[in-house]
């Protein structure tokens, strides 16, 4: 796709390499790249991939933008709260680069969706925040056959790699089964160190401009991880494993009926009593004798102020165990329903309990 | 012989440490976990991959006891 006269002025800097060249800019320009998630990792992937010139930029995200996003999630203003992270990085982006054509899905990726969105793709990158998005991505990257460039934090580590390239492995072929639901938190549970996703979502934009050039080694069977505390950095292979590939392709025509929360253990087994947030509310309403234990630490909004809330962090649950009734029906909460059930789990299995009930979805909603 | 261990995310915070030098005679990746979670139990409750000398392996790799060993959780965070 040829460049105008104003194109390169703009990527003059890149005309100048000449592993870039015109060509290269073109191929850029070319690129259809989508980036799954405008979060911590999302903000600077499409950050850069608007900068360099990707022409079609896919951002899908059902989120909305929060105050306590603004940390680390760098396209986004206080203006933006409240906002549809998608809308949001569009506009900003749209100011950056106006050469670009953002495509904005301010959905949730699902297995419905994520077939015929991927195949308008070249590339998809991951800057998801679950485990049971990352299955899903890596399982339509597999299906459609496009390269998906995986960023994953905690903390202050990262890791990066590229999957399904070229024959390369795919995420299963690394993590074959997702770990036990709840037992792995995210950014919004335990913290992350603020560039964190500034740097690895650098590195994730990076690796899609190379395989956009055809330049440099793609870390295809390769997975970086970097430590933000000591800036130790290793490089560990990893070999593609025909089973776990074969596995996905034999699913194919199962796939929009799979159900990844069930996978990834979130679909809580059988003995778990399950509140909806609308049932909560009735409960409240109906002044029904029940206990709400929040399992959240004290700063998390929103709050629930009412008489018969217990505040019981989960890092410190067992403190507090004595204060939740074993009598009345118990409700425990948190923000997405993910860290409640670790809760429940733990009371049931430590304190036996029988008496809890786990609001679905968390309190985000309230 | 003394393995070269180094410790990644949940595994460092389950064990207190981000690396160590470990003696003994473990003949696979598979003898290398059942001593190590002897040594940390809170491991029993993390998944990860193990890497040696810079490969990921599976639980039935064979160690010569020498090696450098990453022990890798997945993370979930973006």
């Amino acid at each position: 796709m040829k460049l105008s006269n104003e194109e390169k002025n703009r990527y003059s800097r890149h005309i100048l390499l000449d592993s870039v060249g015109e060509e290269g800019q073109e191929k850029l320009k070319s690129a259809k790249v989508l980036v799954v998630g405008a979060g911590g990792l999302g903000c600077p992937v499409l950050q850069y991939l608007t900068a360099v010139g990707v022409g079609i930029i896919g951002i899908i995200d059902f989120d909305i933008v929060d105050e306590t996003n603004l940390q680390r999630q760098i396209l986004f203003t206080v203006d933006d709260i409240g906002t549809n992270k998608a809308k949001a990085a569009k506009d900003r982006l749209e100011k950056l680069n106006p050469f670009i054509t953002h495509n904005v899905y301010p959905e949730k990726l699902t297995t419905k969706n994520a077939l015929s969105l991927f195949s308008q793709y070249d590339i998809i990158v991951d800057g998801t925040d679950n485990f049971s998005t990352r299955y899903l991505v890596n399982d339509a990257c597999v299906i459609t056959n496009k390269p998906l460039v995986y960023g994953a934090i905690y903390k202050f580590e990262g890791q990066v790699t590229v999957f399904n390239y070229k024959n390369g492995p795919t995420y299963r072929c690394l993590f074959p089964e997702p770990p036990k639901a709840g037992s792995v938190p995210n950014c919004s549970e335990i913290g992350v160190i603020g560039v964190l996703p500034g740097l690895i979502g650098t590195q994730q934009a990076n690796e899609v401009i190379k395989m956009v050039l055809g330049i440099g080694e793609p870390l295809s069977g390769k997975l970086l991880t970097y430590d933000s505390l000591n800036n130790s950095s290793l490089i560990l292979n990893i070999s593609r494993s025909q089973v776990q590939v074969q596995k996905v392709v034999t699913e194919k025509d199962n796939f929009e009926n799979i159900d990844y929360d069930f996978f990834c253990g979130i679909v809580p087994s059988n003995h778990l009593n399950q509140i909806s947030i609308e049932e909560l509310k009735e409960w409240f309403d109906s002044d029904s004798d029940f206990q709400l234990v929040d399992v959240r630490e004290e700063w998390e909004q929103p709050r629930v102020e009412k008489d018969n809330v217990l505040i019981a962090p989960l890092h410190d649950l067992g403190n507090f165990a004595d204060k939740i009734s074993t009598k009345k029906k118990v409700v425990v909460i948190c923000q997405h329903g993910i860290r409640s059930i670790a809760a429940i789990e733990q009371l049931e299995k430590e304190y036996n309990f029988n008496n809890l009930f786990n609001l679905q979805g968390g309190i985000i909603n309230w | 012989m003394t393995l070269k261990l180094k410790y990644f995310g949940m595994v460092a915070e389950a064990s207190g440490k981000e690396e160590e030098l470990l003696d003994g005679a473990f003949l696979s990746v598979q003898e290398l976990e059942e001593g190590l979670l002897l040594k940390y139990p809170n491991l029993s409750e993390i998944n990860f991959k193990v890497a040696v000398n810079q490969n990921i392996v599976e639980r039935d790799f064979k160690l010569k006891g020498d090696e450098e060993v990453a022990l890798l959780p997945p993370f979930a965070g973006g």
